[in-house]
């Protein structure tokens, strides 16, 4: 029963806020979507934690799609041996995740001990921090215990074979809640507080990732707009960004 | 012809700048009174020599804005391309610390009326805005106000580490002057092309740049992008601000607040005509010297037939057309060329003009017991004079001395042209011919700069571009102010009168926006010549705008019957 609602009903749970908040907020609070730098108050530490919080959760999300979309048939069938296959995404996802976390423990100790930054941090990005931080670390969590389980040869079931089995059958909303159940413990919790990052995220200073800016590189350099709302041609015609 | 656009622009005569900051306050009184931008300074005034606001903003090896000209001969962002940008997204390596501008302060005066008793006076000491801890206050947007000569601080100008140590004595001893700085709503602004989510523009029909509030993301790339640092990073609600200059009151034909309140009758607002296709390439000129011309070459004779019908072919209503042909801005700028651009170098075609102060010179002619009024003692001076015109040079045209000497020239030969005429005496042409210009331009200028009469100085066409129907005979304007609840289609707001009038009386809904609050009370103030006893205010008297006339009823609460 327990599992059936953690692992059956919760995900569609978390899918809901997840997406109708971020629809939501979308819609209602406009100006309240920024990344709310703090940038102007302290720089030093930011430029350090920052870029190495972010361009390592970039990897570390680019692991987690591969390593949830693409079934384990597939890459034996590409020829790929699933011990070099670990070794792999054990290794990159090790280094990434101990930049991740690295990089946002920086950030935590930055926003407590400069005193304008603390000032303006609120109780929302509190939350959003210990959920954050919590998911990274079981995530990391579950990278050792892979590893461990690598190296002792002890017996611990291939998330390949369980967490991204189930989460795969979500999507067909046909949840595979005895796949899950049989994960390790790790993988569990990871999976938990993962949910609760996607529930809380819509409602917090995370949604400045969805407006991932890639459209600059397509756009003209000059905007115009008019008063009536149309907007007039651009006077000079859109240049490439990889072409500079 | 290419694509013919209007651009409201501004002029400032910098030799009557008292340094009064009245603009500065007016400005923030208006736009900046809130916590987030309390540092901000949409207005500032700096004492040049000196370091301005933020510190050394003019150091573009620091900070990197504004743009550059590639070897090929494109034009590229200084700070780097797009692909730079967003991959610095996560933390700008060129962003100002508020320590640049000034940590924001207060004072603590609470502690005035609940000291204990004590044989001290209690004092109110300087809290941090940001932290709310005791601070001390070592810096501010002024903080070398009238210390140009101060050696440490002249030193660290920019300008003058360009020019040479080999002057700085010399110069310290004959210079001075007051640099009053707005967003120069750029005809190729960089902020813009800085922004990754798109959320600033430039308005196609006055050319006013502003930031998208609701769009902004806070990637504050547009800080570091404006190499005169006029956007602004609202801590606060993380997003960018800027000089608007002034847009609901410049579509209603009024000036903007700071130059309203100007003390020195400075400020010029009018508008000129460009040619939008060839911004890009005037902008990319290979020679520095040569942006200067190019951007002058870029503004469109609106006396010229030609420019007329292309201007009617892209949208410009006639009314506008007639507005650019009083300009007082394109006379200073063009006809008689004594308005130069702040920075032409930086390559973003600026579009506040400043005439270069001629007090320096006229100083140290009078300072030396000669006649300060004498067009060939100035002349010389001019010539002699090397320090003040290079200084001027490296602000105003990337360094070439001989348009700086042609706008000093002018204004030398308007003061003695003008002596002349007020004495009675003969005109002389010849004053006149050694500056380029004729007796009659010269008694132009001086009803422009001197008699600077309120109409001449703003010639502001009201707002268009809501409907075609528009063009031409615009009977009804529409108003940036005119949205739900607003005051436009002659209502006064929320508070005042809205229809439908709110559910549960004047307090209840949506309170008005203060631009549409300030807007009223100001118009109200303005075109009134009674005192503030208006009936449309309610009973309420706001101190801020009464005028000092009269008692209102309201100003006190009523007396209770006994
Ligand atoms: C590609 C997409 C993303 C971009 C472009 C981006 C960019 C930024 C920027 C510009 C800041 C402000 C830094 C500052 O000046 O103070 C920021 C802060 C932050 N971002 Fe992202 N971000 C992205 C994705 C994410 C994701 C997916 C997460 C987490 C799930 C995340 C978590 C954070 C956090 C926690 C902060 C606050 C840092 C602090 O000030 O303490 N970001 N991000
Ligand atoms: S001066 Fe104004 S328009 Fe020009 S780049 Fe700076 S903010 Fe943009
Ligand atoms: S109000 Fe006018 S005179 Fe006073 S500082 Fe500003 S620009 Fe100068």
């Amino acid at each position: 029963m327990a599992d059936l609602m953690l692992w059956g009903v919760l995900p569609y749970v978390v899918l809901v806020l997840f997406i109708g908040g971020a629809v939501w907020r979308y819609r209602y609070d406009q100006f309240g979507w920024t990344t709310r730098s703090s940038e102007l108050y302290e720089s030093r530490l930011l430029r350090i934690g920052s870029p190495l919080f972010h361009f390592g959760l970039l990897v570390v999300i680019i692991g987690h799609g591969v390593g949830l979309v693409v079934p384990r048939d597939w890459t034996r069938a590409a020829g790929v041996s699933d011990a070099a296959y670990h070794a792999l995404a054990l290794g990159l996802g090790a280094v990434a995740g101990v930049c991740t976390l690295a990089g946002v423990a920086l950030l935590v100790w930055r926003r407590r001990t400069t005193g304008p930054v603390f000032s303006a941090t609120t109780g929302n990005d509190k939350l959003m921090y210990a959920v954050l931080v919590l998911a990274i670390a079981a995530g990391l969590a579950t990278t050792l215990v892979s590893t461990a389980a690598e190296f002792t040869g002890a017996h611990e079931p291939d998330y390949r074979t369980t967490v991204s089995v189930w989460w795969r059958s979500i999507w067909v909303l046909s949840p595979d809640v005895a796949a899950m159940a049989a994960a390790g413990a790790a993988f569990k919790v990871h999976a938990l507080v993962g949910m609760a990052l996607f529930a809380v995220f819509p409602f917090t200073r995370l949604v400045h990732a969805f407006s991932a800016p890639w459209f600059y590189l397509f756009r003209p350099y000059v905007v115009y707009r008019s008063r009536s709302g149309r907007t007039p041609p651009a006077t000079r015609p859109a240049q490439r960004g990889w072409s500079r | 012809m290419g694509r013919v656009m209007a651009q409201v622009a501004m002029v400032m005569n910098l030799d009557k700048c008292i340094g009064c900051h009245t603009c500065s306050v007016t400005c923030k009184q208006a736009w900046t009174n809130r916590s987030g931008v309390e540092y901000a300074w949409f207005n500032n005034v700096e004492t040049r020599p000196g370091q301005g606001y933020p510190r050394r903003w003019e150091d573009q090896e620091r900070w990197r804005g504004g743009w550059t000209r590639t070897r090929g001969g494109r034009l590229t962002l200084r700070a780097g391309g797009r692909l730079k940008k967003l991959a610095t997204l996560f933390a700008n390596p060129l962003m100002p610390s508020i320590h640049d501008y000034y940590e924001p302060w207060t004072y603590d005066y609470g502690h005035l009326i609940t000291a204990p008793l004590g044989d001290d006076i209690p004092v109110a000491r300087p809290r941090s805005l940001l932290t709310g801890e005791p601070m001390q206050v070592t810096w501010s947007a002024n903080w070398d106000d009238d210390l140009a000569g101060g050696p440490e601080l002249a030193a660290q100008d920019p300008i003058v580490q360009q020019v040479g140590d080999r002057v700085r004595l010399e110069f310290e001893q004959t210079f001075m002057f007051y640099l009053p700085r707005i967003c120069e709503h750029c005809l190729n602004p960089s902020c813009v092309a800085s922004c990754p989510s798109g959320a600033m523009y430039k308005r196609a029909e006055d050319g006013i740049v502003l930031v998208d509030q609701d769009k902004c993301r806070g990637w504050r790339m547009c800080v570091t992008g404006c190499p005169y640092k006029k956007v602004y990073f609202n801590h606060k609600t993380g997003k960018a601000e800027k000089c608007t200059l002034c847009y609901p009151r410049i579509e209603v034909g009024m000036p903007t607040i700071c130059s309203e309140t100007c003390v020195g009758r400075l400020r010029y607002l009018g508008v000129v005509l460009y040619d939008a296709e060839r911004v890009g390439e005037a902008a990319a000129v290979e020679d520095e010297k040569d942006l200067y011309p190019a951007q002058l070459d870029l503004l469109l004779d609106p006396d010229d037939p030609d420019v007329q019908e292309a201007a009617r072919r892209d949208g410009i209503p006639d009314t506008w057309l007639a507005s650019a042909r009083r300009s007082p801005v394109y006379t200073l700028i063009k006809r008689h060329r004594v308005a130069l651009p702040l920075h032409p170098e930086y390559r973003t075609m600026p579009m506040v003009w400043y005439i270069p102060p001629l007090s320096p010179v006229v100083e140290a002619v009078s300072g030396t017991g000669h006649d300060g009024e004498d067009a060939d003692n100035l002349f010389g001076a001019i010539d002699t004079l090397r320090i003040p015109v290079e200084y001027l040079a490296e602000l105003f045209t990337a360094g070439d001395p001989a348009p700086v000497e042609r706008s000093l020239r002018t204004l030398a030969a308007l003061r003695s042209h003008m002596r002349r005429v007020n004495l009675g005496q003969e005109r002389d042409p010849s004053i006149a011919e050694a500056a380029g210009t004729t007796g009659e331009g010269l008694e132009e200028l001086y009803r422009l700069l001197a008699l600077a009469k309120y109409d001449d100085r703003y010639v502001i066409p009201t707002a268009y571009g809501v409907d075609d129907a528009d063009r031409g005979v615009i009977e009804e304007i529409g108003c940036s102010l005119d949205f739900e609840s607003g005051p436009g289609m002659g209502g006064m707001g929320a508070a005042h009168g809205r229809t439908p009038a709110p559910p549960f009386g004047e307090a209840s809904g949506r309170p008005d926006p203060a631009s549409v609050e300030t807007f009223h009370a100001l118009r109200t103030r303005q075109t009134s010549d009674a005192p503030a006893d208006r009936a449309d205010l309610k009973g309420r008297v706001n101190l801020l705008n009464w005028d000092g006339n009269g008692r209102p009823e309201g100003l006190f609460p009523p007396k209770e019957e006994p």
